[in-house]
C-alpha cells in the first residue's frame, strides 16, 4: 500500500481567514508590547496597534471581494456575506477601540486586555460570518462570546458591570448549549454538520445537498434541529422571548462596548441566520417561516411597548435594538434577494447610528457613567448642541425618519417583505415603527425642551469620541440620502456559495 | 456480548438535558446554574457520541473535544465573573443581583 496515495494532503487556502487571522495575531502582539513596554499613563500606541490591525483586517475582506467558494475542506465559505460582513464589522471594531481610549482614559481603567479583546470579539464574529460548517459557526460564536462576557465586566469599581456580566454570562451559556443542541441533532439527521456539503452528497454531506436529494418525510429530524438552532441564535440577536439579558447587559456594560455588542453581535449572529436560512434551509422555508415570523412579531411589539417605560437611556437603546431585531428578521422572513441585501443594509446602518448613540451617551454621561438616566439629559442642547444634534440625528434614524439611513433601511426590508407576500408581518413592524418613535421623540423633547440642571458638572468632550460621534452622523445621514452603493454593496454580498446542484437551479425571486 | 440500541442512549442525553435546563432555570445560586449548564453541554456530548456510532463517522467523536475545551474556557471567564461578585457581596445568589431590574 503506497502510504503516500492513502493520504493525500488537504488543501490549505487562507484567504477566507486572513482577516481574524490578523486580528488575532495583532491582539496578540497588543498583549506582549503592553506586557513588555508598557509603562507610563499615555499608552496611545495600544489604540493605535488595535485600529491599524482593524484597518488591515478590513482591507484583507475587501481583496476578497468577488471570490465565491468553499475553503478549509469546507469549513469556511469565502463569498459576498462574509466579504460584506467582514468589512461591516471591522468598522465596528474601529469605532469601537476609537471611542473606547477616551473612554477607558477618563475613567483611569484604560489596559491592553480591552483592546486584545475586542479584537478577538472582532475576530470571532468575522469568523461567524464565514462559517460553512455549524461547528465552526458554534466556536466563532464561543470566540466573540468570552470575550464579551469579559468587556461587560470591564467597569472595575462597578457592581453593576459586573452583576451585568454574570447575567450576560449565564443566560449566554444557557443559549449556547440549545444551539449545540440544534448542531448534534442536525448531524444525527445528516451524518456531519456542514451547511452546504460537497459535490458528492454521500461522501460529503451536508444541509443542503441532503435536504434537495432527501423526500420531506424524513425531514423530521432535521427541523427539530432547526428549532433548537433558532434557540440559540436568537439569544443573540435578542429576539423575544430569548431578549431578558439584553437589557441588563447593555445598561452595565461600559458604554462603547454596549454600542459594540448592539452593532456587532447582531450582525454576526444576523449574518449566520441568513447563511443557514436563507441558503442552507432554504427549500424547507415552509417549515422555518412560520417560526420566525413569531418571533419577529413578539419582538417588535415587546421591544417597542416596553422601551416606553425606560428611564434609563441605555436601557431606553436596548429594547430598541430588541425592536430592530424583529424588523431584521422580516429581511429574513422574506427569504429573496431583496430582503437578504436589505438586512444587511439594515444592520451596517444600524451599527453605525447606534455606535454613534451610544457615544454621546457614555460622553454624556462623565465619570464612572453616572448620568444615563433621561432626565440627566434636560436641556442638554444649550450645554452641548453638537453632540445634542448628532444624538438626535442618530434616534431619527434609529426611528426610520426620512433623509437618515434608518428610513432606506426599513423601506428594503419591509420592501422585501412584502414582495414576499408577508404584508401582515409589514402592516405590524410600521405600527410598532410608530410606537417606537413616540419614545425616540421623548429622548429629543428632553434635550431640547427641559430646563438644564444647573448641579450638572461640565463634560469633557475627547477628541477621539467626538470624531467617532462626527463620522457615525456623517455615515448616518450620508447613507440616508447617498444609500445605492451600500445597497448595491450588500447585493453583492447576496450570492452565496452555492454548491453545483443548487447553481442549475437558481432561487426564484420572491420565494 | 449484545449491543445497547442506540435510543437509549438518546433517551438518557434528553433526560440529563432536560434535569439541567430546569436545574438552570430553577436554582438560585450562580455556580450551581452553571453546573446545570455543563450539565447540558455533556448531555450534547453524549448525543454526539451516540449519532458518531451512529453513522459510523469520527465527526461527532472529534466535535466533542470542541466542546469540552469550549466548556473549559467558558467555565474560566464564567467562574471569574462570579468570584468577583461573590467577592464584592459574600454570596453568590441570583437573587441578590437586584442592580439591574425592568
Amino acid at each position: 500500500m503506497n502510504l503516500a496515495q492513502e493520504f493525500s494532503q488537504p488543501e490549505v487556502q487562507l484567504g477566507g481567514i486572513a482577516p481574524e487571522l490578523l486580528l488575532v495575531g495583532v491582539a496578540l502582539i497588543i498583549l506582549v508590547v503592553d506586557a513588555s513596554f508598557g509603562r507610563g499613563d499615555n499608552r496611545w500606541y495600544l489604540a493605535g496597534l488595535s485600529a491599524l490591525g482593524l484597518a488591515g483586517a478590513a482591507a484583507l475582506a475587501i481583496m476578497t471581494w468577488g471570490d465565491n467558494e468553499l475553503q478549509l475542506s469546507n469549513m469556511i465559505a469565502a463569498d459576498g456575506l462574509a466579504a460584506f460582513s467582514k468589512v461591516s464589522l471591522a468598522a465596528f471594531g474601529l469605532l469601537t477601540v476609537l471611542l473606547g481610549r477616551d473612554y477607558l482614559a477618563r475613567d483611569k481603567i484604560e489596559e491592553s486586555e480591552f483592546y486584545a479583546l475586542v479584537l478577538f470579539a472582532v475576530a470571532g464574529m468575522m469568523l461567524m460570518t464565514a462559517a460553512a460548517d455549524l461547528i465552526v459557526m458554534f466556536l466563532a460564536l464561543e470566540t466573540f462570546s468570552v470575550s464579551l462576557y469579559v468587556l461587560v465586566a470591564f467597569r472595575r469599581a462597578s457592581l453593576a458591570s459586573h452583576e451585568s456580566a454574570m447575567k450576560y454570562f449565564l443566560l449566554g451559556a444557557f443559549s449556547s448549549a440549545f444551539f449545540l443542541l440544534g448542531i448534534a441533532l442536525t448531524y444525527g439527521a445528516i451524518g456531519s454538520t456542514n451547511l452546504y456539503g460537497g459535490a458528492d452528497p454521500v461522501a460529503e454531506p451536508g444541509i443542503a445537498n441532503f435536504i434537495t436529494g432527501t423526500p420531506t418525510d424524513d425531514l423530521s429530524l432535521l427541523i427539530v434541529a432547526t428549532g433548537f438552532l433558532v434557540i440559540g441564535l436568537g439569544f443573540k440577536i435578542a429576539a423575544v422571548p430569548f431578549h431578558m439579558w439584553t437589557p441588563d447587559a447593555y445598561q452595565g456594560a461600559p458604554s462603547p462596548i454596549t454600542g459594540f455588542m448592539a452593532a456587532g453581535t447582531k450582525f454576526a449572529a444576523f449574518a449566520a441566520l441568513l447563511r443557514l436560512f436563507d441558503a442552507s434551509l432554504f427549500p424547507l422555508r415552509s417549515e422555518w417561516r412560520p417560526l420566525l415570523i413569531v418571533l419577529a412579531v413578539a419582538t417588535m411589539i415587546a421591544g417597542s411597548v416596553l422601551a416606553i417605560v425606560q428611564e434609563d437611556l441605555k436601557r431606553l437603546l436596548a429594547y430598541s435594538s430588541i425592536a430592530h431585531a424583529g424588523f431584521v428578521l422580516t429581511g429574513v422572513i422574506a427569504a429573496n434577494d431583496r430582503g437578504v441585501s436589505g438586512a444587511l443594509f439594515y444592520l451596517a446602518t444600524y451599527g453605525v447610528a447606534v455606535l454613534g448613540a451610544f457615544a454621546v451617551i457614555s460622553l454624556v454621561a462623565g465619570r464612572d457613567e453616572e448620568r444615563v438616566l433621561l432626565a440627566d439629559h434636560r436641556g442638554l442642547f444649550y450645554e452641548h448642541p453638537l453632540l445634542t444634534t448628532a444624538l438626535t440625528l442618530f434616534l431619527l434614524s434609529l426611528a426610520g425618519v426620512p433623509v437618515t439611513s434608518g428610513f432606506v433601511g426599513k423601506l428594503v426590508v419591509f420592501g422585501a417583505a412584502v414582495e414576499a407576500g408577508y404584508t401582515w408581518v409589514v402592516v405590524v413592524g410600521v405600527l410598532t415603527s410608530a410606537i417606537a418613535a413616540f419614545f425616540y421623540l421623548k429622548v429629543m423633547a428632553t434635550m431640547f425642551l427641559q430646563e438644564r440642571d444647573p448641579d450638572a458638572p461640565a463634560l469633557p468632550v475627547g477628541r477621539l469620541a467626538s470624531g467617532v460621534v462626527a463620522v457615525a452622523a456623517v455615515a448616518t445621514i450620508g447613507f440616508g440620502l447617498a444609500w445605492s452603493p451600500l445597497i448595491n454593496a450588500a447585493e453583492s454580498a447576496t450570492i452565496f456559495f452555492q454548491s453545483p446542484q443548487e447553481q442549475s437551479a437558481p432561487i426564484p425571486p420572491g420565494g | 456480548m449484545t449491543e445497547v440500541a442506540p435510543s437509549y442512549f438518546l433517551v438518557l442525553a434528553a433526560l440529563l438535558f432536560s434535569i439541567g435546563v430546569v436545574g438552570a432555570l430553577t436554582r438560585r445560586n450562580a455556580i450551581v446554574i452553571f453546573m446545570f449548564i455543563e450539565l447540558m453541554l455533556n448531555a450534547v456530548n453524549l448525543v454526539f457520541v451516540t449519532f458518531s456510532r451512529m453513522w459510523g463517522n469520527l465527526d461527532g467523536q472529534v466535535l466533542v473535544f470542541f466542546v469540552l475545551v469550549v466548556a473549559a474556557a467558558e467555565a474560566v471567564v464564567g467562574l471569574a465573573i462570579i468570584l468577583l461578585i461573590t467577592r464584592r457581596r459574600e454570596s453568590a445568589n441570583v437573587d441578590d443581583a437586584h442592580l439591574l431590574r425592568w
